[in-house]
């Protein structure tokens, strides 16, 4: 469950609904790397601040921002320069 | 604005008229931020401007006070499409900040506290268009909303007005600021409706 946080960001859970809608999978499972730091961890645990302009997932760890997602009226733009890599499981 | 009320025969200027398109009228100041709220006290604060050549101009909290000030009331337009009218602050024109620095730069990175960018003409800095704002409504400006400085350059959609500023970098070529290199439109006029790229 994506509870508020004092700190104005829910969990990565959040992102569930929005990267679905452009991923086939559920990337809320994968493992990521932050590039800032090498944290490694499920996007279900980054730190997501959806009350902006876009959404904005940030490392846990370092806080900085691992994942930008902006919805367009018929786009969507990802970007991942924060994110080394993301090790997604498949079935 | 009139101080005499129009009373009950009087009409009322409709704020649609004042809104851009798509846009609605908000009564409170919404909070929108991209990360954890930096708290700077005023005695860490400093304002740089560094130019393309590498030379750099700073400038302390007392500093920053001490410069002639000016009362702003604007209306304020969010690309996520609140719009605030009649918005009242305090704050630097960035015409008495740049004053004395010498440039051939045409664009600036504007940069914050906490690691926020966004970037604009620096001709849309100049000819009383932007200030740095330190009080809002006749109140010190909350860390919410930006405090102790923000960026303020109401004619541009406000994520152009960075909260927690720090800096201006000023530069020949444009570099896209946080939003700008993810989808949002590189100038943001409001009234053009410049929300995303290719708008």
């Amino acid at each position: 469950m994506s509870d508020d946080h004092a700190g104005g960001h829910v969990d990565g859970n959040a992102l569930a609904g929005d990267l679905r809608e452009i991923f086939a999978v559920d990337l809320t499972a994968a493992t990521g790397q932050c590039s800032a730091c090498g944290y490694k961890g499920s996007v279900a645990t980054l730190r997501v601040y959806r009350n902006a302009p876009g959404t904005v997932a940030r490392c846990p760890h370092c806080e900085e921002v691992v994942l930008r997602l902006v919805r367009g009226r018929d786009r969507a733009w990802l970007d991942l320069r924060g994110t080394v890599s993301l090790e997604i499981p498949l079935s | 604005m009139p101080i005499v009320s129009p009373g009950f025969s009087g009409r009322r200027r409709s704020p649609d008229a004042q809104l851009p398109p798509g846009q609605y009228l908000a009564e409170d100041f919404p909070v929108l931020t991209a990360g954890p709220t930096p708290r700077i006290t005023t005695d860490r604060w400093q304002f740089t401007v560094s130019t393309e050549a590498g030379q750099r101009h700073d400038w302390s909290w007392q500093q920053l006070i001490e410069l002639p000030a000016e009362k702003i009331t604007t209306d304020i337009h969010c690309v996520t499409k609140w719009s605030k009218l009649g918005t009242r602050w305090k704050g630097v024109s960035l015409d008495v900040l740049l004053e004395d620095v010498e440039t051939a730069a045409d664009y600036a990175l504007v940069q914050s506290y906490g690691g926020y960018t966004t970037n604009l003409p620096l001709e849309d800095l100049l000819d009383g268009q932007a200030w740095i704002a330190y009080r809002y409504d006749d109140e010190e400006l909350t860390p919410e909303h930006g405090g102790p400085a923000r960026l303020l350059v109401p004619h541009l959609y406000f994520w152009k007005s960075a909260k927690w500023v720090r800096g201006i970098q000023l530069l020949l070529e444009d570099e896209p600021g946080f939003w700008e290199s993810a989808g949002y439109h590189d100038y943001g006029d409001p009234w053009r409706e410049q929300r995303y790229q290719g708008d």
